[in-house]
């Protein structure tokens, strides 16, 4: 189904070297802003269009997905380890300059673009690829729902961020499509409680939960970025690494690297669901499981894993030990909690914590390689895990306990087959596509373990052996329970296969999962490995941090004097840690080798042992699952209610909070109010006692002159009486008194 | 004669003149009792000129201004108490009171 390179682009890439040509940027710019697209059409003429518009998101992916595969191929195509396109290099950047508007020079900078090497185009062509299944599988699944137009513009919308994130060279606008992912994860998850027929409200509480949890690690994510900005005045992945060399060769690692990258991994830990932020993503499955398939399965999530390997240079041995023990933890506390899960989805999430945890211990152990290969062959054997399991609810009409499942595998072949292919990817049996990633993880944890020779440096390996054997178990549980046996319900009974929309990205991704195992191994160019080891870690080698020291960066963009990076990272061993001396580096070699060995017996030993047990509980049932259970009873009870975890925050971050808030409350109510209430009577007092002078003091005063003058009118009228003869009396004894004065002398 | 006989006779026309002024119920006797203190008044000034030769004749001619003084005033005040009459119907000093606060 993968279109052929067309061949002129052999000859012209081989050409231009490492790059593909400045065209290449169009269409990688194309293969995010397509599905940005749809969503504006979408979100403003979704609702008019025939159909409701899903064909313009899906037949708009089906172009970027196009792209994104020629791209991928064309890479392939060059084989070359240091392959590497930066449009901020090539000069197809956007500035951003912050100034204060005082002096000319900009007070802060930074510089956004495309960054295409080996891992983005692995990504981007698998992301493309699975969210345009996921919009195939979305037309046939959330047919009738009552807001079917805005599912398809969220998913939309989805797509273009997690696209952008993948190609973005900067730590800043990677966080502003990081952020995007979370709206529309919330959005998504929320999908059903807008529903306007029967909401969901289980759905909406979900969708707040991801949304809280997932901050936290955002805002711990921010601050890391923070810490670098401010420390090293850049926030592309290429100048961080850079500037960390150069510091890291004079001055040694520091503890603010190390509080930087581990705010940065929470990030991841919030994203990927990792240990203590992982309690969103099971509940996160109350999304329509093409969501959970695409967002909450292979994509999204993988977001997390992908920062961790981006960072990875970043981290101080410290900070990837707190990686790999937080990866190697949750791999092996989540596989626990799947096998008591009855429902079909909410096992599969607790799966994806689980493999998610495998990824980032394997970047925690320097295996960056190998963790980011795990998130490809995970991402397909997870999308058509979830998808069958959509297309097992489908089928069952919208049953998800798997205790009322049994016996589909008659009723559904095509999602049997496919899914029982994805479980044994996920199980770790050799030449499915799991497997190579999965033995690539513990050969390097036993590696680590070996070269540090250090107990707590052995943990996550042999966490993550305990973890592969419980995952082949609840895994092929799952399988048995759902597929085997007799039916267990009316709706089992009545199970039907699914329509063609639903089935083919089925296939597809069932296709990748079976023969992705020789396809991963084969290496479609050149004998390098002897075919051997997965070219995916022969391309996406471990990064070094010695090849980014200033004056070693013109060597890594000019090509040819690279020869010996290239071989031995072909070799599929790259080195974690710089090994300078040939003799450390050939005693390295052997170490690697013999661990490869190693954990390629051991994990095949407990696939087969995990999934033995399966058969021995549910297929053969020589054991009976509920008297075991009731046999380990608190135990049981513990891992059944996911070890309390939810109680566990209910209890004190939610419960902290409510409380925190109702103090807060009386704080506002009884302190803040109290002061302004207290402010209030006094100036009523004042005016009180203001109004009282007014009215007695000042008042009386100007009342006093009136009345004493009325009084003296008063007194005065008395004389006016209109009798003339009256006042001619007056006059004489006025004039008698005059006389008197005059002519006695008296004054 | 001596001046005092002229000063006590205006003094007696005086008297009688202000106590028809303030006694009398009839404005017009009113009006007669203000020209004897108009007259007591001309009485003294004439007396006066006569005992006080080095005046000339600045009190006879005082004199003179009052009663043309007089004529005049009664021709108004006549005409007053005639208003007065037609509007209050009386002319009773006591009733006519409107001036009373």
């Amino acid at each position: 189904m993968l279109p052929a390179p067309p061949i002129e682009s052999l000859t012209a890439a081989a050409a231009e070297g490492a790059t593909l040509g400045n065209s290449a940027y169009a269409f990688l710019l194309a293969v995010p802003l397509l599905p940005l697209v749809g969503w504006l059409l979408q979100v403003f003429f979704g609702r008019k269009l025939p159909r409701q518009g899903d064909w313009l998101p899906t037949s708009g992916m089906a172009l970027s997905a196009l792209i994104a595969v020629v791209m991928f191929i064309r890479v392939l195509f060059q084989w070359n380890p240091d392959f590497l396109m930066s449009s901020a290099e090539d000069g197809f950047a956007w500035r951003f300059f912050f100034s204060d508007g005082s002096i000319p020079a900009p007070i802060a900078q930074f510089t956004a673009g495309i960054l295409y090497d080996n891992l983005s185009a692995f990504l981007l062509a698998m992301v493309a690829l699975v969210s345009f299944l996921v919009h195939l599988f979305s037309v046939g699944y959330m047919q009738g729902d009552s807001r079917y137009n805005i599912f398809f513009s969220n998913l939309s919308l989805f797509t273009f961020a997690m696209l952008g994130l993948v190609l973005s060279d900067n730590m800043v606008f990677f966080f502003v499509f990081w952020e995007i992912m979370g709206l529309c994860s919330y959005l998504l998850i929320g999908h059903l409680a807008q529903d306007r027929k029967q909401p969901k409200m289980s759905a909406a509480w979900a969708s707040l939960k991801a949304f809280m949890t997932t901050r936290i690690g955002d805002v711990c994510l921010f601050v890391g970025m923070a810490v670098f900005w401010a420390k090293f005045d850049t926030l592309s992945f290429h100048g961080l690494y850079t500037a960390t060399a150069d510091h890291v060769a004079a001055n040694g690692w520091e503890g603010w690297m190390t509080f930087g990258a581990i705010m940065m991994f929470l990030g991841a830990v919030g994203k990927s669901a990792q240990f203590p932020l992982h309690v969103w993503l099971p509940d996160a499955m109350e999304g329509p499981t093409p969501v959970s398939a695409m967002i909450h399965a292979a994509t999204m999530v993988a977001a997390g894993v992908y920062l961790t390997g981006r960072i990875y240079l970043l981290c101080s041995p410290e900070a990837q030990l707190v990686i790999a023990c937080v990866g190697a933890f949750t791999a092996i506390f989540a596989a626990t909690i799947g096998i008591t899960g009855f429902d079909i989805k909410k096992v599969l999430a607790y799966s994806t914590i689980s493999q998610l945890g495998y990824m980032i211990a394997a970047i925690g152990v320097g295996g960056v390689s190998a963790g980011l290969f795990h998130v490809i062959t995970h991402a397909i054997f997870k999308a058509c895990l979830f998808l069958g399991s959509g297309s097992v609810i489908h089928g069952c009409h919208h049953e998800q306990d798997m205790r009322e499942m049994g016996g589909l595998r008659k009723k559904m072949p095509i999602t049997y087959i496919t899914m029982l292919v994805s479980t044994l990817a996920i199980s770790g049996v050799p030449l499915f596509a799991g497997f190579y990633s999965k033995d690539a993880i513990l050969a390097k944890a036993l590696e680590k373990s070996m070269v540090t020779q250090e107990w707590i440096w052995a943990m996550p390996f042999y966490l993550l052996v305990v973890a592969a054997a419980v995952t082949a178990f609840y895994m092929f549980r799952l399988i048995f329970m759902t597929f085997h046996g007799e039916p267990r319900s009316d709706h089992a009974h009545h199970a039907h296969e699914s329509p063609w929309t639903m089935t083919v990205p089925l296939m597809v991704l069932g296709f990748f999962a079976v023969f992705g195992g020789k396809f991963w191994i084969t290496d479609p160019l050149h004998a390098v490995s002897g075919g051997r080891t997965p070219w995916f870690m022969a391309l996406v080698h471990d990064p070094d941090l010695e090849r980014w020291e200033s004056s070693a960066i013109e060597q890594a963009h000019g090509y040819g004097g690279h020869g010996a990076l290239l071989s031995h990272a072909a070799d599929g061993h790259g080195s974690g840690e710089g090994h300078g001396a040939a003799a450390g580096h050939d005693e390295h070699h052997d170490v690697a080798h013999t661990a490869h060995v190693r954990a390629m017996i051991t994990s095949i030993i407990v696939a087969t042992l995990g999934i033995l047990t399966a058969c021995l509980f549910y297929l053969f049932g020589v054991f009976n699952p509920k008297k075991v259970a009731a046999a380990l009873g608190g135990l049981y009870r513990l891992v059944f209610n996911k070890y309390f975890f939810d109680e566990l925050y209910h209890a004190t971050v939610i419960r902290g909070t409510v409380v925190f808030s109702g103090f807060l409350s009386w704080v506002d109510q009884n302190i803040v109010d109290g002061t302004v209430l207290l402010v209030g009577r006094t100036m009523k007092r004042l005016a009180g006692f203001s109004g009282a002078a007014d009215k007695y003091v000042v008042d009386g005063a100007v009342n006093w002159v009136g009345e004493s003058t009325q009084a003296a009118g008063q007194a005065v009228r008395r004389i006016q009486t209109g009798r003339i003869q009256q006042y001619a009396y007056f006059t004489f004894a006025g004039a008698v008194l005059l006389a008197a004065v005059v002519l006695l002398d008296l004054f | 004669m001596p001046l005092e006989a002229y000063l006590a006779v205006a003094a007696v026309l005086f008297v009688i003149g202000l106590t028809m002024v303030a006694s009398r119920r009839n404005l017009v006797y009113v009006l007669m009792g203000l020209e004897l203190i108009l007259n007591a008044a001309n009485l003294n000034l004439v007396a006066f000129n006569r005992f006080h030769p080095e005046s000339h004749v600045d009190g006879q001619m005082t004199a003179l201004f009052v009663i043309i003084l007089a004529a005049a005033e009664a021709a108004i005040a006549l005409a007053i108490v005639l208003n007065a009459y037609s509007h209050f119907e009386t002319i009773r000093p006591d009733d006519i009171d409107t001036m009373k606060d």
